[in-house]
């Protein structure tokens, strides 16, 4: 028999708590998908290249298809965890400003990538948003609106926040 | 020009499919009633109005085109609501809602009544309701504009009713139709008593000068789903009991498995069960993960591929085709052999292309359920009536008990109007009926098992007289498409499974208004190779490569400017607009610094006018794609922004493909397998690319995929312009390094 005892993992999502039984070897991906129901988060390649699986993880981008349950370590926040459609993000206010997506299937880990980059620099260069952005593959070339929705969500944030 | 038709030949009988009962005289009714409830009525088969508002039907695949904005639109004009007011759906699959320019209507009297007859025997009908081509905006241009005037004439009728006052003097606005005393009904209100009206056949259009919706840009109806991870694509599907598969087939293409063990996969975690099938397996678990990983675990014997193991043996066979030049004449004005003669500068080169696959963002998946004699799919795909006929074939079913949900798809390019994903979860469903079986492709399968963009060779001569083209001589050869579709496919009209060259082997070289006095195009004999489908802009990805390259060969040999040579050779007022236009964006006349060059390249797409100019930059490092300029006919504008986007899109795709695309076989195996292997563009390195939308005015053009053709030969005549070398193989990338 291959199969392992079962294991279980504690898993913090969205500010909720999840316990969850699985082959720890299991990606983080597919525990949020087929185990959690937590769709947004989408499966692209399954090896780290397309960014379309992106997650944060204690604030730090993390490609959950690559990652194991059993290192699934810290806060995760998915898209459904930063805003719904009453309730949009402002990133995800800026993309729908700028009506980036078209097919939209890499949309989702677009933005939780983008999220990571403003949260470290409000006002990103075009080399921070390339540096930043080129793992995230979208098939359907939106690079330019994604790249324009950045900026503005960028300028928002800078403006929401009280002076110094 | 004629307008690209998806099928060629007309639409024969398939033959001897007979499905579950016979029902004599089936009514081609409105396909929405039997989906209604309680409260909803339908009012044409395009628009549902219940007591909280109007829905309208989509009919068309949305892969990431805007497509059901646009069509909504198209009703929402019509019914004087806006955008916002509207719940879009896709609907049901049926032959109502047809797409006419893929498949025009029989005008073949024998042919109408062959169908007639088929139809009243219950045999299902040839499936028609197609999403590609970009045919969907000039199938629909009149159609929903029709659908949402004759439902907004349903809806006044009924108020007149109610009101006691005659039609004539209602108006309509924000979903109510108003009296001029200042009395409003709402929609809601009248949908029941407006659904017993009969809808006029030709109801009056809005004048375009009335449009408030069509010509603006309007808000996506799909956007703030795709935005906030909630919209439902076929892979995000979630029943009560499923169950998750994966496919694993045998990597030698058309070939069977001829046995497997699968004793060691039957017991790993989560496994449920390991279903053998002709050319491969299906592994159903608890988790899509458990299942990959157990179908890599099975061991399959397969047998070989059914032709030559490598790519270098495919490219040969498709070289040696043109280089003996037979074939049927596509096209052949003037006296090309005298005008080669007579010329004392003849230019001739061969060009190759590599095999493409779609590569979409979505892999392949559907999820089907079989229970108590019903059948019901959940797929995104591009024919949802081809995916009914299959779901019938497959289990015996009525195709009326064979339910199609069509989601979003994340991309189809063409990808999507093939069935065998869609099969996979029929096979899985069967094996486990009652139980919602959810069949994904692993990437590596996805990339493995495509039906690609044909891999084709294309030979010129060209003859200089005077300073300009005199002639020109093309030759193409590449795997037959719709003869490899056809033996995929057993709902594509049959005939001609001989490999014969079809019309997708020729577009983009054939149908061009160069005025050259000699043109000549052939195409050599197909070849039976890799599987070959639809991939986007279909034949003119490459012939309008070819062409392109050549024309731009030629006015190198001419000593002309490429841009001027083109223009000089059209007399077609959109086609001169465009080339203007783009030599107005990128400034053409105006020299670069070192280390910069420019191409361009012009073609009539699908009858749309386009032209494209790229610019390159130069250094030790290598070449870098730093703009694009294209300038784009689309005959009327619906939506701007759209229009932009998907015009961006197209290119960005040809571009893609052009630096770095490629399958290549090896010992009868696809060698690349997900995107480390086959690379796509990464933002970092897209170019800026800026769109000028042309409006002609007259006939409407789509635009799904009219920014991909020129793409590849505008880069290419541009690296030509940097470097001097002429790469006449793609993707460019294997000649020089591409940052």
């Amino acid at each position: 028999m291959s199969q392992r005892p079962d294991a279980s993992f504690a898993l913090r999502i969205n500010g909720a708590s999840f316990e969850v039984t699985a082959d720890g070897r299991m990606p983080l991906l597919w525990v949020l998908r087929d185990e959690l129901g937590l769709v947004g988060t989408k499966y692209g390649c399954g090896i780290g290249q397309c960014g379309a699986c992106t997650v944060l993880i204690d604030d730090t981008p993390v490609r959950s298809c690559a990652l194991p349950v059993s290192q699934a370590e810290g806060e995760i926040v998915t898209i459904e965890g930063i805003g719904g459609p009453d309730d949009p993000h402002p990133v995800q206010a800026a993309w729908i400003e700028h009506q980036v997506a078209q097919c939209g299937y890499c949309q989702s880990g677009q933005i939780m990538q983008a999220c990571a980059l403003l949260a470290r620099r409000e006002d990103p260069t075009d080399q921070d948003i390339d540096q930043a952005m080129s793992g995230n593959l979208c098939r359907c070339g939106a690079y330019g609106r994604i790249r324009a929705a950045i900026k503005t969500a960028g300028a928002r944030l800078t403006d929401a926040e009280p002076s110094p | 020009m004629k307008r690209r038709t998806f099928l060629i030949g007309s639409a024969a009988v398939t033959g001897g499919v007979m499905l579950g009962g016979y029902r004599l005289l089936r009514p081609k009714g409105n396909p929405l009633l039997p989906i209604l409830e309680e409260g909803q009525f339908a009012l044409t088969p395009y628009v549902i109005v219940d007591g909280s508002g109007v829905s309208v039907v989509a009919p068309r695949a949305e892969m990431g085109q805007g497509i059901h904005s646009t069509l909504a639109a198209l009703v929402a004009e019509e019914l004087d609501v806006t955008l916002e007011d509207v719940r879009v759906i896709h609907g049901p699959a049926s032959n109502v809602y047809a797409n006419h320019i893929a498949f025009p209507p029989t005008q073949n009297r024998r042919a109408f009544l062959e169908e007639e007859i088929k139809t009243r025997l219950g045999a299902p009908e040839n499936p028609t309701q197609l999403t590609g081509g970009q045919s969907s905006i000039q199938d629909a241009f009149v159609k929903m504009r029709t659908a949402g005037a004759s439902a907004r004439h349903m809806l006044v009728e009924a108020a007149a009713r109610e009101f006691g006052a005659e039609p004539s003097i209602l108006s309509t606005t924000g979903g109510a139709v108003v009296h001029p005393d200042g009395r409003t009904i709402p929609y809601t209100a009248l949908a029941e008593a407006a659904a017993t009206v009969d809808p006029p056949d030709d109801p009056p259009l809005k004048p375009q000068e009335e449009w408030t919706l069509l010509g603006r840009s309007q808000p996506r109806v799909d956007m703030v789903g795709k935005c906030t991870g909630t919209a439902e694509y076929s892979i995000d599907m979630r029943l009560p009991g499923m169950l998750y598969a994966a496919v694993r087939r045998n990597p030698h293409l058309g070939a069977r498995m001829t046995s497997f063990d699968d004793s060691r996969a039957r017991s790993m975690r989560g496994v449920r069960d390991v279903i053998g099938l002709d050319d491969g397996i299906i592994v159903v678990a608890s988790n899509t993960w458990y299942a990959m990983m157990a179908a890599r675990e099975v061991d399959c014997s397969w047998e070989s591929a059914p032709y030559p193991a490598s790519t270098e043996e495919h490219l040969a066979a498709l070289s040696d085709a043109v280089r003996r030049g037979e074939g049927p004449r596509w096209r052949d004005d003037g006296d090309v052999d005298r005008a080669l003669e007579d010329s004392s500068v003849i230019v001739e080169e061969e060009y190759h292309v590599p095999y493409l696959a779609h590569a979409t963002m979505e892999p392949l998946n559907a999820l089907a359920w079989l229970r108590q004699g019903r059948l019901d799919i959940w797929a995104g795909n591009q024919n949802p009536t081809a995916a009914q006929f299959v779901g019938a074939q497959l289990t015996g079913l009525p195709i009326d008990a064979v339910h199609v949900h069509t989601t979003y798809m994340g991309g189809g390019f063409g990808r999507r109007l093939e069935m065998d994903f869609v099969a996979s979860a029929i096979r899985a469903a069967m094996a486990l009926p009652g139980t919602p079986i959810q069949a994904t492709w692993p990437r590596e399968e996805d990339i493995r098992h495509d039906s690609y963009r044909p891999t084709a060779v294309g030979r010129f001569r060209g003859a200089i007289s005077n300073g300009r083209p005199a002639a020109i001589d093309l030759t193409v050869s590449s795997p037959a498409l719709h003869s490899s579709a056809s033996r995929r496919n057993e709902y594509l009209p049959r005939g001609d499974v001989r490999d014969t060259p079809d019309k997708f082997s020729v577009t983009g070289v054939m149908d061009q208004p160069y005025r050259i006095d000699h043109y000549r195009v052939t195409a050599a004999p197909g070849q039976r190779l890799l599987p070959v489908g639809w991939w986007r802009s279909v034949g003119e990805s490459q012939n309008t490569f070819f062409m392109e390259s050549a024309i731009d060969e030629m006015a190198h040999a001419a000593g002309g400017d490429p841009l001027e040579m083109r223009r000089s050779l059209l007399d077609h007022a959109p086609s001169r607009t465009v080339l203007d236009t783009v030599a107005e964006m990128s400034g053409w006349s105006t020299p670069l610094p070192e280390g910069r060059a420019r191409g361009v390249a012009y073609a009539l797409s699908s009858g749309a006018a386009t032209a494209q100019v790229v610019e390159v930059s130069r250094s030790d490092d290598g070449i870098r794609v730093e703009r694009c300029w294209i300038a784009v006919d689309v005959g009327i504008a619906l939506d701007p922004r759209n229009i932009e986007a998907q015009v961006t899109s197209a290119v960005l795709f040809g571009i893609c493909s052009a630096i770095h695309g490629e399958i290549t076989v090896e010992d009868g195996r696809v060698v690349q397998s997900n995107y480390d292997d086959y690379p796509l563009i990464r933002m970092v390195q897209a170019p800026r690319i800026d769109v000028h939308v042309h409006e002609s005015g007259g006939e409407i053009y789509g635009v799904g995929e009219s920014g991909t053709p020129t793409a590849a030969p505008a880069l290419g005549n541009a690296i030509f312009a940097a470097t001097g070398q002429r790469i006449r193989r793609l993707p460019f990338g294997r000649s020089v390094t591409i940052l």
